[in-house]
């Protein structure tokens, strides 16, 4: 049985945001909350900015789901965390315990100013009929129902967000970084105008 | 004298246990159709039969290599 991950290439993502954008667009997100966002650190900083896109991790031991005081999450075969929005209550305290700030609220919902959690569903839906418009409407599209992988990583440019199997992204992850080298052989002089060997 | 050091080692030794306050059994798919079993629209990818698991995971497999372009690229 597959155990779904996803990993983000630091030394590819360009910040397009471009997976935030298909994730929005996959499941219609109002404004105002952000399933998945690109983080950028030392900005500007020539050759040390990093940009990593981040979402819910799904972790295998999630924090969320431990402080629940409703017990509305649960994991899927496939170790996808979902949740279900007819029993949150919309406290927070999933928020406070996230390290990846992925439970986002809605400032508009049923409670007001903050609404029902939302959160990335690894393009799983949530507890409703596969493919039904109530899951549509809850939690967006159920793209591995569909027999497709994240919006998110399927459309990344750079293939720098990798979705799926935790073993065969892991598996393309280790045979890139395997091919590329480190250091400057990722992206430097040596890759864009031949190592120094390799002149005359 | 023994016996109540004996005893109250054990009371001091029950403190160094650690009960697991991870939630994991119960909050395994609950009630929520696993994805293998397909959706009711038209979006569905060809090429794998819903509600047949192997099908599925074979599927998202092999949809999963898609994003590796050195299986796609001349090295």
């Amino acid at each position: 049985m597959a155990r779904m991950k996803f990993i983000c290439d630091t030394e590819r993502c360009i910040e397009c945001n471009a997976c935030a954008t298909a994730c929005k667009n996959e499941h219609e997100v109002p404004w105002g909350v952000n399933r998945r966002r690109v983080v950028t650190i030392n900005d500007g900083i020539i050759g040390q900015e990093k940009s990593v896109s981040v979402a819910c991790m799904h972790c295998s031991d999630a924090p969320c789901m431990a402080v629940c005081p409703v017990d509305c999450f649960y994991r899927t075969e496939e170790g996808v965390v979902l949740h279900n929005k007819d029993a949150c209550i919309g406290c927070g305290y999933c928020s406070y315990a996230c390290p990846f700030g992925a439970p986002q609220f809605p400032s508009n919902g049923t409670f007001g100013l903050r609404g029902k959690m939302d959160k990335c569903t690894f393009c799983a839906g949530g507890p409703e009929e596969n493919g039904s418009q109530a899951e549509f409407e809850k939690y967006g599209r159920n793209r591995l129902a569909e027999g497709k992988l994240p919006a998110c990583a399927e459309m990344c440019s750079t293939k720098a967000l990798l979705g799926g199997d935790g073993d065969v992204v892991a598996d393309i992850f280790r045979t890139r970084v395997v091919t590329r080298g480190k250091g400057s052989e990722v992206w430097g002089w040596g890759t864009a105008y031949g190592k120094p060997e390799a002149k005359s | 004298m023994k016996l109540y050091l004996a005893a109250l080692m054990v009371l001091v030794l029950a403190g160094c246990g650690e009960v697991s306050q991870s939630k994991q059994g119960s909050a395994v798919n609950r009630g929520d159709e696993p994805s293998y079993k397909g959706a009711s629209t038209a979006q569905v990818a060809k090429g794998w039969t819903p509600g047949d698991k192997a099908s599925w995971d074979k599927q998202v497999r092999e949809r999963g290599q898609l994003q590796n372009e050195y299986v796609k690229t001349n090295r």
